[in-house]
């Protein structure tokens, strides 16, 4: 099961540059754990930090760039990232949303993400709620002007509305996607639900493919 | 009846079933395995207590950890040996065929794949590694997934996805001499961006693609990802069926001859719609060399380093500067003025033989420039380096001074010993220039095999069109 995912009030962090990739969101030595937990003190290494980062060693007392953003005084404890457009490009790597999430966040907000990336998310309870260019724009010019800015979203509901409610933002999502999430399922769980179907659909296959299951 | 697309019969026959929103649950033929984005999903189907639903479905290879230096004394570093002794261990425990790093065939999982004949046409591919798009080559639906869709189609042999859109790249038109498929791969990104295919599968067509070899249609696929598509694909031909005859795991006598009569409907109906199209003049395309931190930021090697204050997009601009800092160069620089440290040819863009042969044809008889700190070439598989050597490609090399190393993924991400220090430059036949993807603060400059063989030499970019 994984955490279910209905509304999130949270502190919102911008991160202001387009096509951030998964190298950048946790770099590849920290791929070499075999468990899913522990990226989050990771999370943006080479931009958080100004040493480098190894595998395995503890990240206490390392010097902390106080330029990047997450770094800020203002930004601690934030739920909510902003990003532009193609987030999390490149890589499979799922270790992406994971760091993302250990990190603290549990959702997303970015006009466009790459295609694994946002699957990977879905997966992991890590809402990527996609706002068009505009909106996001706007919001980002709101971050910077409002220390402590806060947005609602709300996954049942479908929006990203401002606390006092003055501003909602409407987004989609499949409506299967939002089903699991909302509910914390297991999809393998659901899919098994249709072992009877699997089982047919291979049989036929073996008996009309069967190069395919030499 | 309804004309289809390649992608479009791909998808229908591997449907098991259909939620109300479109979400599909597809059937996936052959899960390729490595070490990196595997161990969790065996655990999380440990925990849950399921097995494999079908082993054989399952091909595993230790890629990008293992060392491609001597190996008889096993892997040195004690964080990328656990993570390939649970690959080991894992496969072990459930039955599942894996080449191990001392194993002739082991080599990069896009290697190998087609290499074996694990891949075949008509097949859906997956591997949790975003390259799996090379595999389209072979007109299978092949497409990078995360470590719970690992655990989902070990646990399920199926995946939850929604249909992706279609898209055309029809190249046609010959390539000029020292102009390669990694040059047009690179032409297509800069032309549609890195986001350009996101939410779609991308088909190459035209003449051009079909006078490339296989090898050369997978680094096009390979490519795919970098311009944002999952999954990249090229119809059946002769050299399709030419390239997989004999291989281990393709089907052999009747039912060889069975599987090519379905193989070769697996093509785009010629009147099939595609949601976009791109066409691309193959005359126009000359060698590539990216420039910055993003597959798209590239330029041709006759060009220039090109200049923020020309950008009018704030975004773009801001981007440009940020990669123009990162990379540690001047606008309006021209392209071959730019002197590099290091040569990394490899990856599972460009390591296979042909590869090898074409950049060991520039090389042959000469030597590394004086300011080549580094220059290693990496074969994507023990077979590839076997033929190699067995051609006589490894001496050019090493007569010319460079590392003649053993299969892995290696500089292309560096999660091996085999990686850039902060500051240093490379000519790489890799597939991302990402800030610190080759090792924290190295610099990457994507280009063909011809062109890092022919950088090596010159120590700095040349324009491998005008070689000797």
């Amino acid at each position: 099961m994984m955490e279910s995912f209905t509304a999130l009030h949270g502190l919102v962090a911008p991160l202001d540059r387009a096509n951030v990739d998964t190298d950048q969101i946790i770099p590849k030595q920290f791929l070499k754990s075999i468990k899913r937990t522990g990226f989050g003190a990771n999370l943006f290494d080479a931009w958080r930090y100004l040493d480098e980062g190894r595998p395995a060693k503890s990240d206490a007392g390392r010097p902390l760039n106080p330029d990047f953003v997450l770094n800020q005084p203002r930004y601690q404890g934030a739920s909510i990232l902003l990003a532009r457009k193609n987030f999390g490009c490149g890589s499979s790597r799922e270790h992406a949303p994971w760091a993302l999430a250990e990190y603290g966040f549990r959702a997303l907000i970015a006009p466009s993400y790459a295609d694994i990336f946002f699957n990977n998310c879905c997966k992991n309870g890590l809402l990527p709620v996609t706002l068009t260019e505009a909106e996001v724009d706007r919001l980002f010019h709101e971050v910077a002007a409002f220390p402590g800015f806060r947005l609602v979203v709300d996954l049942e509901k479908q929006t990203v509305a401002t606390p006092d409610g003055g501003k909602v933002m409407r987004f989609d999502i499949d409506p299967f996607r939002k089903y699991c999430l909302v509910n914390g399922l297991d999809d393998i769980g659901l899919t098994l639900r249709h072992a009877d179907k699997i089982r047919a659909f291979e049989e036929r296959r073996r008996f009309e493919q069967p190069w395919l299951f030499g | 009846m309804i004309a289809r697309t390649l992608y479009d019969k791909l998808w229908e026959s591997h449907t098991v079933h259909v939620e109300e929103d479109g979400t599909t649950l597809l059937y996936v033929d052959r899960h390729l395995v490595h070490e990196v984005t595997s161990p969790q999903a065996f655990e999380g189907m440990r925990l849950a207590r399921r097995k494999p639903w079908r082993v054989s479905a399952n091909l595993a290879v230790a890629d990008h950890n293992v060392p491609t230096t001597d190996r008889s004394g096993g892997i040195a570093d004690p964080v990328s040996r656990l993570q390939v002794d649970t690959l080991d261990r894992n496969c072990e425990e459930h039955g599942i065929v894996e080449f191990r790093m001392n194993d002739a065939r082991q080599g990069i999982v896009h290697v190998i794949g087609p290499e074996q004949g694990a891949t075949l046409p008509g097949m859906t591919v997956v591997c949790g590694d975003s390259h799996t798009s090379t595999h389209g080559a072979f007109a299978c639906l092949a497409f990078g997934i995360g470590t719970s869709e690992v655990e989902h189609v070990l646990s399920t042999q199926c995946l939850l996805a929604k249909k992706m859109k279609n898209m055309l790249v029809r190249i046609e038109g010959p390539l000029a001499r020292g102009v390669t498929a990694k040059d047009v791969a690179l032409a297509v990104i800069g032309r549609i961006g890195i986001a350009g295919g996101t939410g779609c599968t991308i088909e190459y067509a035209g003449g051009t693609v079909r006078s490339l070899t296989l090898e050369g249609r997978m680094t096009l696929c390979n490519m795919s990802i970098e311009a944002g598509a999952r999954a990249g694909l090229v119809a059946v031909d002769e050299a399709t069926l030419a390239y997989l005859k004999g291989r281990p795991f393709a089907p052999r006598g009747e039912l060889w001859d069975r599987a090519v009569a379905h193989w070769r409907t697996l093509k785009s109906d010629p009147e099939a719609k595609f949601d976009r199209e791109v066409a691309i003049d193959a005359r126009s395309v000359k060698p590539q060399v990216t420039w910055g931190t993003s597959p798209e930021m590239v330029v041709t090697v006759d060009e220039r380093v090109p200049d923020p204050d020309r950008e009018k997009d704030a975004i773009r601009r801001e981007g440009m500067e940020r990669a123009l800092t990162y990379m540690g160069l001047k606008p309006n620089t021209p392209m071959t003025d730019i002197r590099i440290d290091k040569v990394f040819i490899g990856s599972c863009t460009n390591s296979r033989i042909e590869d090898l042969r074409a950049a060991a044809a520039i090389v042959r008889g000469r030597r590394l420039a004086s300011n080549i700190r580094l220059a290693m070439v990496v074969p994507g598989s023990g077979l590839v380096k076997a033929q190699a050597e067995h051609e006589g490609l490894d001496r050019i090399f090493k007569d010319a001074g460079f590392e003649w190393r053993e299969p892995g993924c290696s500089m292309c991400l560096g999660m091996n010993a085999d990686r850039l220090e902060p500051g240093e430059r490379c000519a790489s036949t890799s597939n991302r220039n990402f800030e610190g993807r080759q090792g924290t603060g190295g610099r990457t400059h994507l280009v063909s095999p011809e062109m890092a063989a022919a950088a090596a030499i010159a120590g700095h970019f040349v324009d491998v069109r005008r070689w000797r």
